[in-house]
């Protein structure tokens, strides 16, 4: 058990799905990013995904490949993501990282658990690692008492998704469709039967990100996910405002639509 | 006796190599496995390869002796392993055909692929038309611009090229475009990768489709008098010269010489040497040499030359570089591209730029080791693509083009 789930298990308690929000840690700057993510919090997040930026995100979509360029481009390092974390965590939200894996090899995969832990985060999302190729990263994650968390994607064989489930600690990160980050028209199909194989495999908590736009998305999804993961329409309410002002105006208004939408419809508990 | 060091399987050499890779492609990088596995044992598959070498590509390729260019290289004895004779131009299309030949066997019906120079690109088009499958190829919005003749190529062929517009614009982000693709469609789509790097399978695969070059060339130095005292290649990513050093690596008084793109020089930082200039690291889904900064963030290649344009190695490299097997050595834009003018002008074989380094490689060694010495290159592709770039370097252009 973690922060991270007693806060997930709080929030099933209240009938609802949480929401979690992702941005991207020194876009427009970092202070600017840390107060975003603060706005965040305020206005309905539940638990905070920090983006760290990475040069070759072969996961990611346009809106987020656009702003991790411009905060690499404006000198944004590794280390800003600690007092993002620390600034999160002030809120009382749970402050989680979604990394590729290079930089923290290059940073150290120890130093780095042991730096976010000390700062007050408590899980990392590994975008581009595996259970299967992460056994450096789960002994130092263990060794700090981070959370690991891992994706499943529609492709996931059932094979997969257990040696998936068992690596993974927190909740499990499930793709709702094959493709990269970005707002969708519509939320795959494939979610809500991969939230019930992951679920079959073993995993306790599962979480549904890639292509929540809307709120509507997010009553959707929380109808049988335990958390509703948000990144890129999140990141547009600041990619498109010239000001950051405006952008947080756009963030705060786009988070109250998402926080509707999980408290819309209350979750039926354990029978998925 | 030591252990072969010949066609390791992967997924790891050594320290290097392994599959880091989102989970959603986890399931069609195991596929692909399989199905090479099943393959490799199947005589009837390298039956079919072997037949579309002879028939279709134009293998096997001949050694030439020149005997001029090599006064130029303190007087050794230098052949070139003439892969600018294949079909389409270079090495590329011993790679494709086995990979496409792959797609019809695992079912799918689309095939995508990243090029810097156009050669891959346009090699897998042509396999493309040849086995009736889709092919959509990514390429750096740069790359179109200085390779603007195999964009046409491509789709003269069939093809759709998409000009990959972020971050450097080069061969990075095309493979960056192409996993994006390939995320999104991997029900219909195998991704036939140019190099032999990027996650298991792919680097023992592609490796493995190239060594034909190695074994052809082994063959014909020993009917020609005997082995060479090295053996060179240009190093990008680096599928021609693992192909044609694996046959040589269990032959240890053969010297292995790989040379990679250093630009404007390495001490400039404007450089594409991964194992000489980079450290090791993950890009494209396995750990090797990468040039990055101190956070890992990849940094941006220099190099004359597209199709040696790139940040990152196969890890098979890397391993033989760890190892002392083979060297890795650097060779500049202007070395290059004296060695280019003297085959032209010595021999009447206008090279690759990429191909050019490993000349500029041989001249190098040559005047080291002297009249006594043989050297082997892989004259890994023409330069027929080059012609403007070549031109313009030296200067050789109207003014309106320059």
């Amino acid at each position: 058990m973690s922060a991270l789930t007693d806060r997930l298990d709080e929030i099933k308690a209240e009938g609802r799905a949480a929401l979690i929000g992702y941005l991207p840690v020194g876009y427009p700057s970092v202070e600017g990013s840390i107060e975003a993510m603060e706005v965040m919090v305020e206005a309905g997040v539940d638990i905070v995904e920090i983006g760290l930026p990475y040069s070759d995100p072969v996961l990611d979509g346009p809106v987020i490949q656009f702003a991790a360029e411009q905060a690499l481009a404006n000198g944004t390092r590794i280390a800003d993501v600690f007092p993002a974390a620390t600034a999160v965590a002030a809120t009382g939200a749970p402050a989680l990282v979604m990394s590729y894996f290079n930089p923290m090899l290059q940073y150290g995969v120890d130093r780095f658990a042991q730096d976010l832990r000390s700062a007050g985060g408590v899980g990392v999302i590994t975008p581009d690692l595996t259970p299967d190729s992460g056994a450096e990263w789960i002994a130092a994650a263990d060794a700090h008492g981070l959370d690991k968390i891992f994706l499943v994607a529609p492709s996931s064989t059932t094979e997969r998704l257990h040696l998936t489930v068992n690596a993974t600690t927190g909740f499990v990160y499930a793709a709702s469709l094959m493709g990269v980050t970005g707002e969708r028209a519509t939320v795959g199909d494939a979610a809500e039967s991969l939230v019930r194989n992951t679920r079959a495999a073993g995993a306790p908590r599962v979480c549904v990100g890639l292509g929540v736009t809307t709120g509507a998305h997010a009553a959707q999804v929380a109808r049988y996910a335990d958390g509703v993961i948000v990144g890129s329409a999140l990141v547009r309410c600041l990619t498109e405002n010239e000001s950051l002002d405006a952008g947080l105006a756009a963030l705060r208004v786009k988070v109250q639509e998402l926080a509707a939408g999980v408290r819309a419809v209350r979750v039926r508990g354990e029978t998925l | 006796m030591t252990e072969s060091l010949q066609s390791a399987p992967g997924p790891f050499f050594g320290d290097f190599g392994g599959q880091f890779v989102p989970e959603a492609l986890m399931a069609a990088l195991d596929q692909l496995t399989d199905a090479y596995d099943k393959a490799r044992l199947d005589p009837s598959f390298y039956a079919e390869i072997d037949r579309l070498g002879r028939e279709y590509s134009g293998r096997p390729s001949i050694v030439t002796e020149v005997l001029r260019f090599a006064k130029h290289a303190g007087g050794a004895r230098v052949f070139l392993k003439r892969e600018d004779l294949n079909h389409t131009g270079s090495h590329k299309i011993n790679n494709v055909l086995g990979q496409a030949l792959l797609t019809k066997r695992i079912g799918k019906t689309r095939v995508i692929a990243e090029t810097g120079a156009g050669q891959h690109g346009v090699a897998t088009a042509t396999a493309a038309a040849l086995m009736d499958l889709e092919c959509v190829v990514y390429m750096g919005e740069e790359d179109t611009e200085r390779q603007a003749l195999n964009v046409a190529r491509m789709k003269l062929l069939g093809a759709t090229v998409v000009p990959v517009k972020t971050g450097s614009r080069t061969l990075r982000d095309a493979i960056n475009e192409a996993y994006r693709d390939w995320v999104a469609n991997v029900d219909t789509t195998n991704y036939v990768f140019g190099t032999a790097a990027g996650p298991h399978p792919f680097p023992a695969m592609v490796r493995d489709f190239q060594r034909v070059i190695g074994l052809e060339a082994r063959e014909q130095m020993l009917a020609m008098g005997g082995l060479p005292d090295a053996v060179l290649a240009c190093v990008g990513g680096g599928s021609n010269a693992i192909g044609i050093f694996d046959a040589f690596l269990d032959d240890s008084q053969v010297r292995l010489i790989g040379c990679e793109a250093a630009g404007d020089g390495v001490e400039t930082g404007r450089h594409a040497s991964a194992i000489g200039g980079g450290r090791p690291g993950v890009l494209h889904g396995s750990k090797s040499y990468v040039l990055q900064d101190a956070d890992g963030q990849t940094t941006e290649s220099h190099s004359i030359s597209a199709g040696l344009d790139y940040p990152g190695v196969g890890p098979q490299h890397a391993w033989l570089a760890d190892l002392g097997r083979a060297e890795y050595w650097a060779v500049t834009d202007v070395e290059a591209m004296e060695a280019f003018r003297l085959l032209c002008r010595t021999e009447g074989i206008l090279p690759a730029i990429e191909s050019a380094h490993a000349l500029a490689g041989a001249i190098k060694l040559g005047k080291e080791l002297g009249e006594d010495a043989t050297l082997l290159v892989n004259l890994s592709g023409r330069g027929d693509k080059d012609v403007e770039s070549a031109a313009r370097y030296f200067d050789m252009l109207p003014e309106s083009h320059s």
